[in-house]
């Protein structure tokens, strides 16, 4: 035999050995399946940065048939709540700054005489945006779904100019729903957990029960044992984002615009750039618990900077530039591209490439390392 | 090898080396600490070998390096004739390793570590099925091949340990302190087992703190401080050392040891 094919020979028993693990191991097997669903159930329905069901006071100066029919459309987007009438600017000022209203729908008293007359009729929505979640997002929301209804309904008395006036217009999520935006950033997340926390741990608890330290008594290669390690996690990985696509469309009918098939090639740099950071972080532990808590230190700024749940135009500076350091960033990018966007290689090779990067470097690190600690 | 030569040997072991292991002037530094110090010795074929020493006296760093896990940083050695420097590989495929935490996985069962170690020793299709029947037997672990390893008291998880490192037939079995939390009844059976493998060629090195044990080995080292202090059958030992027993050779050197500390 051949050391080539000696070497190629040992690799299946390793997998099939962390396969029949994995197997075993129910509460973590439990967890790379349920995770994607209780995550994408909390992200898509509970954690809401969009707003909705505002709670909006009406100064309806118009005092119209169209005028009400305005403002029961709006109310019907379910952006707003209608929570009461005011009679005067001084006082819708008032329901504001107290925190009763939200926002506020003002219909001018010329909005019935300007529609008659075919002239583009104005109506003013105010949004408190001291919230930073509810700002842009709410404010063009709001302006949005109004018009668009409006125009659907007001549209028949008038065949020329639209009669209320569109200035924002969101592209990708019309409907301005925070799940289609979180729903792709939620694989990226989730591949980030499972890549490093659990491959990190798993190979943690090698050297915590002796075990490891059989295998390099082994004529098994420190490439076997890395890949053994690494290469079922990647069918995890690909699982996991399956499943999301296929729970985030039935679910929350999160569009899929691009190719699936350059989603699954391009994902594979974060894919590996993850698993040099798993077996990175497991060069750095004695234990399992070490290798957690070193893992949730890189996960943190991962969910919280690359731009997942904050808009990364939102942050400060220097938050900026740690996002620009997190593989995370790049592949948000890639993932909502693909998905809301639709768009392809050409629109993302510099994320691609930037990726591929982070991959190379942290790969080629950790598996020095990897080869250190091995004796 | 001669043609019709019976052997469950691998083929790659080399019949001209006299001894199964041999060390000249084996040195081992980790930054300012001297682990091991010009350690001398040979091992030969068949022979169980103790190695004796307090905790730190570098018995670990020695079997590491004869594994071929450690690079010396000075001195050479042979195992099985194959250069501890430049021939890891080889000498990982003629050895058989099992330590006090036997190194098996606990959530696979007795069949499947037993399955696992085999495959990584290079052995597959019916070589390994009889292979496999054979220890199953040899060491009474049929009736509990199914059972969760890690539901086994560790008598049991000692014997599939052994038979993990056997798997092969190595020429060379280091055992480190491998009747460590194990009872009495299990220590006998495991010596026995122990001698019925020498007498059928294989190199036993064994580390171990109990001096019952010690004193079944043919030859023992004793190590205290990276040093080789004595070697020879525990009579000459004790007889060096002027102590009736090896228990009161061991408790000296740790005397000396920690004299030296203070």
């Amino acid at each position: 035999m051949t050391p080539s094919s000696w070497r190629r020979s040992l690799l299946w028993p390793m997998l099939r050995k962390e396969f029949i693990q994995m197997r075993r191991d129910r509460l973590t097997f439990a967890l790379l399946i349920g995770i994607p669903v209780i995550q994408l159930t909390l992200f898509g329905y509970a954690i809401r940065t969009e707003v909705r069901n505002l709670p909006t006071v009406v100064l309806d100066e118009s005092r119209s048939s169209d005028s009400r029919s305005l403002i029961s459309v709006m109310e019907q987007t379910q952006n707003f709540r209608i929570a009461g009438q005011a009679h005067s600017r001084d006082e819708v000022r008032d329901w504001i700054e107290s925190g009763r209203a939200r926002a506020a729908i003002v219909i001018p008293p010329d909005f019935q005489r300007d529609l008659k007359r075919h002239r583009t009729a104005y109506a003013q929505v105010i949004v408190e945006a001291a919230d930073p979640l509810a700002s842009s997002a709410a404010i063009s929301g709001a302006a949005l779904a109004a018009s668009v209804r409006v125009n659907a309904i007001l549209d028949p008395r008038s065949t020329r100019s639209p009669p209320v006036e569109v200035r924002v217009r969101p592209w990708y999520n019309p409907a301005l729903r925070s799940s289609v935006y979180i729903v792709p950033g939620l694989i990226g997340v989730l591949l980030s957990i499972t890549l490093l926390l659990v491959t990190s741990i798993a190979i943690a608890r090698e050297r915590e029960r002796g075990t490891f330290e059989q295998l390099v008594v082994t004529p098994v290669s420190k490439t076997d044992i890395m890949l053994g390690k690494l290469l079922p996690f990647v069918a995890v990985g690909y699982i996991q984002m399956t499943s999301i696509l296929i729970l985030g469309r039935v679910l929350f009918n999160v569009p899929i615009r691009g190719s699936v098939l350059l989603l699954y090639v391009l994902s594979l740099g974060f894919i590996v750039a993850n698993l040099g950071a798993g077996l990175l972080v497991s060069t750095l532990v004695e234990t399992q618990l070490q290798a957690m808590q070193l893992s949730v230190f890189f996960l943190l700024p991962n969910i919280l900077l690359s731009g997942f749940m904050f808009p990364l135009d939102a942050m400060p500076r220097v938050a900026q530039w740690i996002s620009y350091a997190l593989p995370l960033t790049y592949y948000l990018k890639i993932l909502r591209g693909i998905l809301l966007k639709g768009v392809g290689i050409n629109a993302l090779w510099h994320e691609t490439l930037i990726l591929i990067g982070f991959a190379t470097a942290l790969i080629v690190v950790s598996v020095k390392r990897f080869s250190k600690t091995v004796t | 090898m001669t043609a019709g030569t019976v052997s469950d040997r691998p083929l790659e072991q080399p019949e001209s080396a006299s001894a199964a292991v041999h060390t000249e002037k084996l040195t081992k530094v980790f930054g300012s600490i001297t682990a091991v110090d010009g350690l001398t010795f040979d091992i030969g074929r068949g022979e169980v070998f103790g190695m004796l020493g307090p905790n730190g006296s570098g018995k670990t760093t020695t079997i590491r390096m004869l594994c071929g896990l450690l690079k010396p940083t000075s001195g050479a050695a042979t195992v099985a004739g194959f250069d501890v420097k430049t021939q890891g590989e080889e000498i990982r495929r003629n050895i058989g390793y099992m330590s006090q935490r036997f190194g098996m996985y606990d959530d696979m069962t007795v069949f499947e570590n037993l399955d696992f170690y085999s495959s990584l020793y290079g052995l597959g299709g019916d070589k390994k099925r009889k292979r496999m029947d054979e220890l199953l037997d040899t060491q009474g672990l049929r009736p509990w091949s199914g059972q969760l390893v890690g539901t086994l008291s560790g008598g049991w998880k000692q014997r599939i340990s052994l038979a993990c490192a056997i798997a092969h037939h190595p020429a060379i079995l280091f055992l480190d302190e491998p009747t460590a939390g194990v009872d009495p009844a299990a220590r006998r059976r495991f010596w026995d087992m122990v001698y019925e493998l020498a007498s059928g060629g294989t190199t036993i090195l064994v580390t171990t703190h109990y001096m019952d044990e010690a004193a079944r080995c043919q030859r023992i080292a004793f190590l205290s401080r990276g040093h080789l202090i004595a070697i020879g059958t525990s009579e000459e030992v004790t007889k060096q050392f002027g102590q009736p027993t090896i228990e009161e050779v061991f408790i000296e050197l740790q005397r000396r040891d920690e004299g030296v500390t203070a």
